[in-house]
């Protein structure tokens, strides 16, 4: 009889169910974990020292590529941690597109998160029918800050533009038809709120499929009830939130708990799962798209009926109209120092925190007084979620590993900074 | 709980002056938050009070992090603004100032899920003994956070489980958000047809400024928000 030994696993970092570059060092009796070790940081690339060598805004860019599946939410807790150092807010109009943003780009990190979860556990369609939902999404950002992705749209007293009149449309190629043209152009006749009003009509019903496809499917529950369970007790000590923390029964939302631009103005519940298994979390995120479709509607009847200004006016901090420049001296001094030196918050040092998809993240900015952060932290929520990642694996087989990574909704962007 | 965030936090100072006062602790509050700073020898029996104290319930924390103060408060360039025309002497720092106490701080942000809340501690640390003492028995989440503060700041954390580098890469030397490392790095890999593998070498970017650190009051600005019309003297020195 042989002599049985542990199996040393090599998880990554090239594995495609790795979602990026999680390098999973793990120990094995059989197929049973006994230790997971994850080694992060293979995406490391120090964007906390940059933007301390930087003005503020010139690191509005960096947040888009910390979590780069929800990428507004990033930018937004940026902004929102300089907008307290300087002791401003944004208008009115401005926070309501920061929130309708905020939960496309929710919806936006769900479809990504649900694909890829479901494909790992091995459904097909799903991912496909989540991607294609996402491309209606992508064009919302791009219409309204020219990236599909990374927008540094929001700005320190606002957004950068107001959104536009006209929905971008396809143009004809060798490649689309007559009529397949005027089918994908259908519903991109109107404004970019027409656009989104007919999405956020559509969508429940997408939804309703993805749920057909994995709610009651048998190797969906199979592969995901009791899997990864984490008590509430433990989910306080480990510092979870987000879905995280809500798929394990508490009641905890940042949009609700500590509401911040006008989350506070809106109707919208809150999903909370029961058995903090991997299950509930996937009930949970569903659930949650359902209730970002709603706010997006309250959102867009909003700016629809209230025009108005959505940046702040006050120059020292935000540009003036590049009109403004051409015949006004003093416009185009506070546009050359705003660029060249940027703006100097008072000495004191700011925690703001958003709801973003994946959790609570904040922004730590600490100010000495200079047109750079003295120090900035980031705190993703990922990167406390992954550290649990051998307490929630323990005792799982092999496979289940996969569903508990899917389930952390992990992104390296983030976690790495 | 109906309490607006105001009240919630006049109910936590007063329950940390009450609950603390035996330690050698101060608070601030600013921007509508409040920051407790601790003694370094005090910390270890403050933390499990702030967790478990009925008024105080810091059940979870959200992140700890380093900081380096070196330089807190300099400009890199020194600037003599000049009444006439164009001249702006201007100096470059050759070195920042050096903090041989406290230079290094450890940030905890802790929240109470029960009270709703948040409330920031600070410990400050020496630079020759940066050690203070792990939280992982008290929140079982600051592990993944210690071991970053450790990587990027030197900081060590003893009790800590396992301190191992955590962002940077294996075999990584020195402690790179401290403030005296290069922006730039010290080394650089390439891939050495030779020697057929990935070698390391002195990074080659001489490190540079692209926008000089500058310090400007407020007091001397105070233009009124959403006004900007009124000028104030910063037109001078363009």
């Amino acid at each position: 009889m042989s002599e049985i030994r542990n199996y040393t696993l090599n998880f990554g970092p090239q594995h495609p169910a790795a979602h990026g570059v999680l390098r999973l060092v793990l120990e094995m009796d059989g197929e049973v974990i006994e230790r997971a070790d994850p080694h992060v940081g293979l995406l490391h690339r120090g964007t906390e020292k940059l933007a301390e060598s930087k003005p503020y805004n010139h690191s509005i860019g960096y947040m888009d590529r910390l979590d780069y599946v929800s990428m507004m939410c990033s930018e937004h807790g940026y902004v929102l941690a300089i907008e307290k150092l300087l002791g401003i807010e944004a208008p009115l109009r401005a926070q309501y597109i920061r929130v309708m943003f905020d939960e496309i780009t929710r919806i936006l990190n769900h479809l990504m998160w649900l694909g890829t979860h479901a494909l790992d556990v091995g459904a097909m369609t799903v991912f496909l029918y989540c991607f294609r939902e996402r491309e209606d999404l992508m064009d919302c950002y791009e219409a309204v800050s020219g990236a599909r992705m990374h927008a540094t749209y929001y700005r320190p007293g606002g957004v950068y533009r107001d959104l536009p009149e006209q929905m971008p449309s396809f143009t004809s190629s060798n490649l689309k038809s007559d009529g397949k043209l005027e089918r994908l152009n259908a519903n991109r006749q109107g404004s970019l709120l027409d656009f989104i009003e007919d999405f956020t009509s559509r969508f429940p019903g997408y939804v309703d499929e993805y749920e057909t496809l994995l709610t009651d499917n048998r190797i969906w529950k199979q592969r995901t009830v009791d899997i990864g369970v984490v008590t509430p007790e433990r989910a306080k000590q480990l510092g979870f939130s987000g879905p995280m923390i809500r798929g394990s029964g508490i009641a905890w939302d940042l949009r609700k708990k500590q509401p911040y631009e006008v989350y506070n103005r809106i109707d919208f519940d809150i999903p909370v799962g029961c058995n903090g298994d991997c299950y509930d979390r996937y009930l949970v995120r569903v659930e949650e798209m359902r209730q970002s479709n709603r706010i997006i509607r309250q959102c867009v009847e909003w700016l629809r009926a209230n025009p108005g200004p959505v940046m702040l006016e006050d120059h020292k901090i935000t540009p003036p109209r590049r009109a403004e420049m051409k015949d006004d001296m003093e416009s185009l001094i506070h546009h050359f120092k705003l660029f060249t030196e940027g703006y100097c918050p008072p000495a004191g040092e700011a925690y703001a925190a958003v709801e973003a998809p994946k959790g609570e993240f904040g922004c730590y900015i600490i100010s000495d007084g200079a047109n750079k952060p003295f120090r900035l932290k980031i705190r993703a929520p990922g990167f406390a979620h992954i550290s649990a990642m051998n307490e929630m694996t323990k005792g799982h087989m092999l496979a289940d590993v996969v569903a508990v990574i899917g389930t952390m909704d992990v992104v390296f962007g983030e976690i790495d900074r | 709980m109906t309490s607006t965030p105001e009240e919630r936090l006049d109910d936590l100072s007063s329950a940390l002056t009450e609950v603390l006062g035996e330690f050698d602790t101060s608070l601030q509050r600013a921007l509508g938050e409040l920051t407790l700073t601790v003694a370094r020898t005090d910390w270890p029996r403050v933390a499990p009070l702030l967790r478990d104290h009925d008024d105080l319930l810091m059940d979870e924390c959200i992140d700890v992090c380093g900081v380096d103060y070196a330089g807190y408060g300099e400009s890199e360039w020194e600037t003599h603004v000049s009444g006439v025309g164009f001249s702006r002497a201007v100096e470059r720092h050759a070195s920042f100032g050096q903090r041989d106490t406290d230079r290094f701080a450890v940030v905890y942000h802790l929240l109470s899920v029960t009270r709703n809340v948040r409330l920031r501690v600070k410990v400050f640390v020496d630079e020759t003994d940066p050690i203070l003492d792990s939280m992982v028995d008290v929140w079982a989440g600051v592990n993944w956070f210690e071991r970053e503060a450790f990587d990027l700041y030197g900081i060590l954390f003893s009790g800590h489980p396992d301190l191992r580098r955590i962002l940077t890469d294996y075999g990584f030397i020195g402690h790179p958000f401290r403030k005296d490392f290069p922006l730039t790095g010290e080394v650089e890999m390439r891939y050495d047809p030779e020697l057929r593998r990935v070698v390391y070498e002195p990074t080659r970017i001489d490190p540079r400024v692209l926008t000089p650190k500058v310090i400007r009051h407020a007091q001397s600005e105070a233009a009124p928000l959403g006004g900007g019309a009124e000028t104030d003297g910063d037109g001078d020195d363009v």
